[in-house]
Formats: C-alpha cells, structure tokens, sequence
C-alpha cells in the first residue's frame, strides 16, 4: 500500500511535468499536440547524447546516481528541446493554423510525432538505454517503504518547478500575457501585447519542461524510443482532468493519474494499467468535460 | 510469372481492405472533419470479433462458436460500433480534440486487451485456425485468392457506392455544412452534435468491417497485425489520396501500400542486416512525411475534394 503510494507520487510528478507544458500549449496556443510527448523522449535522448559525446558520466553526488554532468547535459537538452519545438511550430504548425479547419494543425501533430520517435529510434537505436549504471541503495524511510534517493530529488525538483512557474504566472508581465492570450486572445491584440512572443516562450517553457521530465523518467525508468508514445495518454488524462490551461489543475491531475497507474496494479493484472488513463479521461469527459478545477476556458465549445 | 500475379493478388486483397477503411476514415475526416487518431483500434475490433465468433471451439478459449463467417463479420461490426458509441458519446458535445484523444485511448486500451485477455484473444499468440469462408470449395490456394479478391472488391465496390449515395443525399450535404459552419449548421435547426455522431458511428463500422474481411482472409488474428503504425499508414492513404474523395481513398490505399511493400522490400534486400531495424525506422519516416509534407504543400493530395457549387450558380 505505501509503496504503492510512493510509486504513484514519483510516476505523477513526472506526468504533471509533462502535462504542465501540455496544459499550456492546449490552452494558449489552443490544439492538442500530439507531439507534445515526443518532446519529452527527445529532451530524454538529448540529454543521453550530450552524456555520450563528452564522455563526461562519472561523478555522482552524494547518494544519487547522477551528478554535475546529467544536470548540465539537461540545462543542454532543455534547449535542444525547446529550439524543436520552434523549429516543427515554424515549419508545421503555423503555416496550418491558418486552415479552416483546426483540427488540421491537430493531425499534422500527430505526423510530426511518428516522424521525432522515428528519428530517435534511428539515431540511438531501439534498445533501452541508462544514464548511469551505479547502483543505488535505497533509503529505508519507514518500515514497508523504500525509496531511491533519485526519486526524492525527482519529487524535490517537480515542487520547485511548479512553485517557480506559479509564481512566474501571477507575477511576470510574461507570465500574465500567457494567461491572458489562453482567455483572450482577441483582447490581447488589442493591448498591443506581440502574440507571436507570447507563443513563442510557451513553446520554450513547455518543451524546457518535458526535457526535465524526460531525463526524470529516463533517471528513474529507462530510456526507450516509445516513453513518449507511452506517456501522451497519462499526459492528456492529467491536462483535462485539471482542466486545459490550468497549470495547478495539470499538477493535480498528473498525480491523481500517477496514483490511479500504481494503485490499479492491485486491483487488475499489471498489463492492463496503460488502459487507466483512458479510464479517467473517459469519466471526466462523461462527467466533467470542464476538468476538477475548470480550464482556462472550458472544456465545452 | 504466376508467382508475381499471386503476389499481386495478394497485394490487391489487403490494399482493397485497406481501402474500406479508408473510406470509413474520408467519412469521418473529409467529410465531416472529424480526427480519429485510434483507426486501428476499430479495425482490431472487427477483426477479434468475427474471429471469436466464427473460430473453432477450444477448451481454453472463451470463444469459438463456430459461427458463420457473415455472422462473425456482423458481430465485428456491431462491437466495432459500440467502441464509437463509447467514445463518441463521450466527446461529440465538445471540442473536437477530445474525439482525437479519446479515440487515440481507446486504440491503445484494445491493443491491452488484445494482449493481455488471453482466454478471449489468445494474448500475444492470437487465435489461429480461424475459417476461411468457402475454403474448401475451391480447389487450390490461387483459386481461392483469386475469389476473395472478388469477394473483397465487391465489398469495396458496395461500400463506395453506398458511401457516394449517402454523400449526394441531403444527409452528405448536412456533414459538409456542420464540417464548413457548424454555427450556420445550427441555426438552420440541425442538430451537429448528433450528425457528427452519426458519420464518425458509421466510419467506425466501416472500419470493423474491414477488420473482419482481413480475418477472413488471413486466417488468424495477433495483436502483431494491428500496431499503431496502421492508423498512420491509414491516415497516409487517405490525405495522399485526397481526403474528401473516396475515389482519391482508394487511389490512396492502392498507392501507399504499393510503396510500403516495395520499401519494405528494397530495405530487406538492399540493406545489410545489422542495419534492417534502421530500415524499418526509414520505412515509418517516409509516411510520416508522407503525411506532413502532403498537409504542408498539397492539401488535396491526388485527387482531392470536388468543388460543389449550388447547381443554380453557372
């Protein structure tokens, strides 16, 4: 039961990293992108390469299993993440958003993520792959509970994340036209705010943060060319269930998706725990379209 | 020389099926634009109904009844149907990217229950031994290619007919209305949320229908046969093709599977075989650029959408 807690708390932190830049490109650029968990295997990946070209893999910090390289290799991966992201929204996104149809812009997303897990797959290889192989003692914290020192720096880094990014969102002038393009982007224009600054650093924010939150899950997972493919449906479960555009909301749902995953394995066979997010976007689509604290705008046309 | 014509039989048979889902896909994007991002979730479906319902009874199995083979593709239907029913019910009220999740989850979902619900679906080794319908009536496997390559083109040619029949009616212009100006849609007293519901409904059973054609061709069913990979080829075959057109769905369902057999076997033949994973990742690339770079530069693919002007302007 309490490792079962444990496992959720780690597995939703990660999912609500993802699902933060998720909720955010959802909400302020205003379509679902399916792409957006490719992003998180490319940071993931980049990271690896950055580790490989160097040579640079020793030197653990205390009891974690990774040290100043792996942190700088993400600070590296972060913004090969980010300058992804701009590059598809250059030259896939923008030119379709235009279209009549915005669901267009939605499909091309879909296009581009088979095209980035491919890309990966044929530059590192299908097999699975580690940032480090020192193995870790895990720390006793209470009897029948046992954790790995990396999952609570994991746990660590999520909170600082989320409470920069709050405060960045309520107090930066930045942060505020982010939010105020999710509600009104007409509004917006009309204040003379430059849109197209506002897009990009969501893209920059969004991607940055999947890159953190592909080297967490490679850290305490494995890194393999599908992660992304594997965590787009928790990703979207958590975004909605906290309501689109609601970084809070995205947090919360990425826990309650992460505990949902770990406690499910104690109901049903193991195989089935991928199908738990569906599970939970069914219900709150049937129940709650609007999410647990209401989006930005809600879910409903 | 037989052997390339038995090769193209074959070929033919599994573009043609292809092809009907293709066209229940041009239903539910190019005409009414809505995203199914989980096509082969409904495929599967069809599929692993009618091979539990028309497959032989085994001890271990929960199917296996032995059914008729139109019975078996009915009931893959039908199940095919109720999966959209679950999904579509579910989001056709709301913003159009929930359709596309919902559906990209509902795939995966039946990809987990394909491999993990052994005694329904055989788990990863599938169900095998499933009937092939009339098998025995003809005498030698050619002869019988051959027939279920009619029988599959005739399923096609009904489908696309009926398709063109329910596009020309006053129900097709509805979709295109609800697709160009839902608000205008409305205001004429239309219901878009229930028309919606009915074109991405019968796309799905469509969808399922193929599924139990392939069944009965190939003789068993493995959750190897329905990789996500298939709903992007799908998606390929339709926007190469030209969504909008069933013409161009299956132009595009011939065309692409042309080239995703022939680079799959440049790629067996031409490269060394450390490197053959690497090929298949370029195979996956090529439709997926497929896709983007039709989106990008010719949105109406091959052929395209008609223009349709009221027949009162010329």
């Amino acid at each position: 039961m309490l490792q079962a807690l444990a496992d959720g708390i780690l597995t939703g932190s990660i999912i609500a990293l993802g699902a933060i830049g998720l909720t955010l490109t959802m909400g302020i650029l205003r379509f679902a992108n399916f792409a957006h968990a490719e992003l998180i295997t490319w940071g993931a990946y980049m990271a690896l390469g950055v580790l490989a070209i160097t040579g640079v893999f020793a030197g653990p910090i205390g009891p974690f299993s990774f040290g100043l390289p792996l942190i700088l290799a993400t600070l590296i991966a972060a913004v090969l993440t980010a300058a992804l992201a701009l590059v598809v929204d250059y030259l896939v996104f923008r030119p379709l958003r235009s279209h009549t149809n915005h669901m267009t812009v939605v499909f091309s997303s879909f296009g581009v993520s088979l095209l980035v897990r491919m890309v990966i797959l044929l530059i590192f290889g299908g097999s699975a792959e580690y940032y480090s192989d020192e193995l870790q003692i895990a720390v006793r914290l209470m009897p029948g509970l046992r954790v790995m020192p990396d999952h609570l720096f994991t746990l660590g880094l999520t909170l600082v994340i989320v409470i920069a990014l709050h405060f960045f969102l309520q107090r930066t002038r930045l942060g505020l036209s982010m939010r105020a393009l999710a509600e009104n982007p007409d509004l917006v224009r009309i204040n003379g705010i430059d849109t197209r600054t506002v897009v990009r650093w969501t893209w920059i924010i969004g991607a940055a943060l999947a890159a953190v939150a592909g080297v967490l899950y490679g850290m305490t997972v494995q890194l393999r060319p599908e992660i992304g493919f594997q965590l787009l449906l928790p990703l979207f479960a958590a975004a909605i269930l906290g309501g689109v555009g609601n970084v809070f909301g995205a947090v919360v749902g990425g826990l309650i998706v992460g505990l949902a995953e770990s406690f499910s394995v104690l109901f049903i066979p193991a195989g089935y725990k991928m199908a738990v997010p569906f599970i939970i976007l069914l219900a709150v689509l049937y129940v709650r379209p609007s999410g647990l604290f209401g989006g930005m705008r809600g879910g409903a046309k | 020389m037989s052997g390339y014509i038995a090769y193209l039989v074959f070929f033919l048979i599994v573009a043609l099926t292809y092809s009907i889902v293709v066209m229940g896909l041009n239903l539910q994007w190019g005409f009414t634009g809505l995203f199914n991002a989980g096509v082969v979730g409904f495929f599967a479906i069809g599929a692993y109904g009618t091979a539990v319902l028309t497959g032989p009874d085994r001890a271990e199995l929960i199917g296996g009844f032995g059914l008729p083979f139109p019975v078996g593709v009915i009931g893959g239907m039908i199940l095919s149907t109720l999966a959209a029913l679950v999904v579509g019910l579910a989001t056709l009220r709301l913003r159009e990217e929930y359709l596309a999740i919902s559906t990209f989850g509902i795939a995966i979902s039946i990809q987990l229950v394909a491999l993990n619900f052994d005694t329904l679906t055989g788990g990863a080794q599938g169900l095998t031994g499933i009937p092939r319908p009339l098998f025995a009536t003809f005498g030698s496997p050619g002869a019988y290619n051959l027939f279920y390559l009619g029988l599959v083109a005739t399923v096609a040619a009904v489908v696309y007919f009926g398709l063109q029949a329910a596009l020309h009616s006053p129900w097709g212009r509805l979709l295109k209305a609800i697709r160009e100006d839902e608000t205008a849609a409305a205001s004429l007293g239309k219901n878009p949320a229930m028309v919606r519901l009915q074109a991405f409904v019968l796309g799905s059973t469509l969808m399922g229908l193929a599924g139990g054609l392939y069944v009965g061709f190939i003789g068993y069913v493995s959750p190897m046969d329905f990789l996500p990979i298939l709903t992007f080829q799908i998606w390929a075959m339709l926007i190469v093709g030209g969504s909008g057109n069933n013409r161009g769905a299956i132009v595009g369902a011939v065309g692409v599977w042309a080239l995703w057999t022939m680079s799959g076997f440049a790629i067996s033949r031409l490269l060394p075989v450390e490197y053959q994973s690497q090929g298949g990742a370029i195979q996956v690339i090529i439709i997926g650029l497929l896709i983007v770079l039709t989106l990008l530069f010719r949105p109406r693919g091959l052929i395209g959408e008609a223009q349709s002007v009221s027949r009162h302007v010329s």
